[in-house]
């Protein structure tokens, strides 16, 4: 079964810099904006793009996001004809290895791809917030007869040289890349987001194959310009959000609560599907208040929530104030809790009169540049006992108890991780 | 499981007043985020009855376009399903349902072309929970030739408007009165039968020889005395939508933190996704007592209100003891008290709506600014 353009979406990073975040899952599906995970944003776009075809590749730890994923049916996915397709990494008889890279992940699937005979195939990755329709940018693809399109958007020059950054003429073909440069010469940031002619593609995977740990901006995009591809950048203009850090997690999901956001979700003609696992209403108590925030399914709010993202189903007890937080699903919180930016992950239970986010700053202990931004974050199935006061820069997983806390307390810049002790 | 289902959906009543203009009583919206019919669909579902046909005829596109796809009550099997049965045209018969019995027996070869031996029945505009297994294992216990789901009604209540039932010590029906003036007892039927596949459809063509056409009064109510027809008791929730007020009523329900639970446990209530972002609040927000679907934006106050899915309340403004439906689009400044504001409605900004003597139906349809 022929498909003009199948997407390729890489879906196996751990995604580190969310720390306790990503202990049990991988980044693609970390909840976001109050009811969605990470990666029904690329699998939205690829549906609402009139890709109906997408290998998804997983590596670490997979439950969650094969669970979210399944057949594809809140994507519309679930094909005769192509559909989602969850790519794990295999043993062969000759060799088995992980996915060592992104180009390696994608060599390793080239079986997958050739099944549907493609003229293109477009690469994504599955930890980014944003709207794209790449039918617009396969046309430019093709109106510039180009090999390889690299997606672009122009970036503060201060922190390009966090980027892959391209140097184009005006015709906006590449005359040259540069990974994370210390010294930037142009501002138009790779996305991660590619777009191969096939046997260009395919050539690259094949020639590059012995390349350990073989990455598209280390290796695939330099061999094809060294083989005189013709590589050309394709400039977006609209919100794309790199949630790769704490940091930009907490701020992107802020970002929605705007009166008009700049990423609005309730735009009809490009809808975010998920699957989601509640349909209930919400129920705001007579003692509840809520202002400036959003609240997902089935959440049950008897405190105050301002500026905050609560997920389906968390339950928020009398007299507990939650102030520019991220609470996700399922978590239960008690009576008289305080909570301020923090993030608490799925399936917590914080018990009643804690208090998250008091005092003052203090780097952190473990890793200052993860747990920053001066958040208190909270791992999945975490427990925080009665009454604890915990500082900012701190990170908590596992169930924890009140002897986990000298004196009740967890000062500014301290982590506690009780690994493999979960609810 | 050992029974097809049959979900009575063709209904309406005028006491629905302006409500029904729209659409059949089972595809009313309740609770927030479900329509009527989830409750019986969801219930066969998670029975494990396989196969259910539902039976539609009053305005059903609002009910089909709710039925597009089986999947979301996982009625999309390779066994069995779910059915969908409008009245047609055939060389035989050119007439509309003429009554519940009559819609079953003009699909009677449904029920003989299934192999299950019992047929579990219910109407689509009851909601409430319930096992059919606990209902079939007693049917069979009893021995019974039909089984009826009864309820006792609280003492001094207003039964008028059901089917009420008098029954003996061994449960069996000894009386059965549709909608009586002056009732004998205050348990009564509530739409809920369990009959034997083959029992039915003897029954069915008796009756269509006969001309007669309704399940209560020409089946149940004639056949009292010769079946051994038995009651079924249930106490746990159950409400059926027959009129403005019980509508309110109903959903009103919901508030009550022990209903809602009730509902919310396994096993659940399923309804078609439809893919909406989370509720949002601005600034200016202040609700209490309320329920909010998702998709709803809100600007100002809501008070002792359900609010359906994305609902739109502009600033300043009140919404008290009211029932907003699907894709309401409130103005500024608007005052909306003791109403039923009528789904895709749009009410103007510095405008009053207040229910004075009971419950008013709002339904305005005017043009929509969107930004």
């Amino acid at each position: 079964m022929k498909k003009e353009m199948i997407a390729m979406l890489l879906a196996g990073g751990q995604g580190s810099r969310l720390g306790v975040l990503t202990a049990d899952v991988a980044k693609p599906a970390v909840a976001f904006g109050g009811k969605y995970r990470i990666i029904d944003f690329p699998l939205s776009n690829c549906i609402n793009s009139g890709i109906d075809t997408v290998g998804v590749l997983t590596q670490y730890q997979p439950l969650r996001l094969n669970t979210h994923i399944g057949i594809g049916i809140p994507w519309d996915l679930d094909r005769n004809n192509g559909g989602v397709t969850v790519l794990p990494p295999y043993e062969r008889s000759n060799n088995s290895e992980w996915y060592s890279g992104t180009a390696n992940a994608i060599y390793q699937n080239i079986r997958y791809m050739e099944q549907y005979n493609p003229d293109y195939v477009l690469i994504l990755s599955g930890d980014h917030i944003y709207k794209m329709d790449y039918e617009v940018m396969l046309d430019f693809h093709k109106e510039n007869n180009a090999d390889v399109t690299i997606a672009t958007m122009p970036v503060p020059m201060e922190e390009a040289s966090r980027f892959g950054i391209v140097i184009a003429d005006e015709e906006k073909k590449i005359m040259e890349f540069e990974e994370k440069p210390e010294h930037p010469r142009s501002n138009l940031a790779s996305m991660g987001i590619y777009i191969f002619s096939w046997p260009v593609l395919r050539d690259a995977l094949i020639a590059m194959k012995d390349q350990n740990g073989c990455d598209f901006g280390k290796h695939i995009i330099p061999y094809c310009f060294e083989n005189k591809k013709r590589l050309f950048a394709y400039e977006f203009n609209g919100y794309w959000k790199d949630v790769g850090t704490l940091g930009s997690y907490w701020e992107a999901n802020m970002e929605l609560i705007d009166l008009i956001p700049e990423f609005n979700l309730y735009e009809e003609y490009w809808k975010i599907y998920t699957k989601s696992d509640s349909i209930e209403p919400q129920y705001i108590a007579s003692e509840a208040h809520v202002e400036r925030s959003i609240i997902g399914e089935g959440a049950e709010v008897y405190g105050d929530v301002e500026n905050s993202v609560i997920g389906p189903n968390v339950h928020i007890g009398k007299g507990t104030v939650i102030r520019d937080s991220i609470v996700m699903q399922d978590t239960m919180i008690g009576d008289h809790v305080t909570i301020d930016k923090s993030i608490v992950a799925e399936k917590c239970e914080i018990k009643d009169g804690a208090v998250l986010g008091t005092g003052e700053e203090a780097p952190n202990k473990l890793n200052a540049s993860i747990y920053s931004f001066g958040l208190v974050t909270v791992g999945e199935a975490s427990v925080i006992p009665e009454g604890v006061k915990i500082g900012k820069n701190t990170a908590i997983s596992g169930v924890t108890e009140k002897a986990d806390y000298p004196d009740g307390n967890l000062a500014s810049g301290e982590v506690i991780i009780k690994a493999g002790d979960r609810k | 499981m050992k029974a097809v289902g049959i979900i009575l959906a063709g209904g309406n009543s005028n006491r629905m007043k302006e409500l029904s203009r729209k659409r059949a009583i089972a595809a009313m919206p309740v609770g927030g985020s479900f329509r009527c019919i989830d409750f019986a669909l969801s219930n066969m579902s998670n029975s494990h009855v396989q196969t259910v046909a539902v039976l539609t005829q009053y305005n059903a596109r609002s009910l089909n376009e709710h039925l597009s796809s089986s999947k979301w009550w996982d009625f999309g099997r390779k066994q069995g399903g779910l059915f969908l049965f409008t009245p047609t045209v055939t060389a035989e018969n050119s007439d509309w349902y003429r009554g519940t019995a009559d819609a079953m027996y003009q699909n009677i070869d449904f029920l003989k072309k299934r192999h299950e031996p019992y047929v579990i029945i219910t109407n689509g505009d009851c909601v409430y929970k319930m096992d059919y297994n606990k209902i079939l294992d007693y049917h069979i216990e009893k021995k019974a030739d039909i089984t009826i789901a009864c309820k006792d009604m609280p003492v001094g209540s207003d039964v008028s408007r059901f089917g009420v039932i008098r029954m003996n010590e061994d449960s069996r029906i000894i009386d059965f009165e549709e909608k009586p003036l002056m009732a004998q007892s205050n348990t009564i039927s509530t739409g809920v039968y369990v009959i034997r596949r083959r029992q039915l459809i003897e029954i069915l063509e008796k009756a269509a020889e006969e001309n007669r056409f309704d399940f209560v009064n020409d089946v149940l109510i004639r056949y009292k005395n010769i079946k051994r027809i038995y009651a079924y008791k249930t106490n746990e929730y159950w409400s059926n939508i027959a009129s403005v007020d019980s509508y309110y009523q109903t959903n009103m329900d919901f508030l009550n933190p022990e209903v809602r639970s009730y509902f919310r446990a396994e096993p659940k209530i399923h309804s078609k996704v439809d893919d909406l972002p989370p509720a949002k609040y601005n600034t200016g927000s202040d609700v209490s007592n309320s329920l909010i679907a998702s998709g709803c934006i809100i600007n100002s106050k809501v008070e002792n209100s359900i609010l359906f899915k994305k609902v739109f309340i502009g600033k300043n403004c009140v919404i008290k003891n009211s029932i907003i439906l699907n894709d309401a689009y409130i103005g500024d400044n608007t005052h909306v008290e003791n109403c039923i504001v009528e789904s895709r409605g749009t009410l103007k900004a510095n405008t009053y709506y207040c229910g004075e003597n009971g419950i008013k139906i709002v339904s305005e349809e005017n043009e929509r600014y969107m930004l």
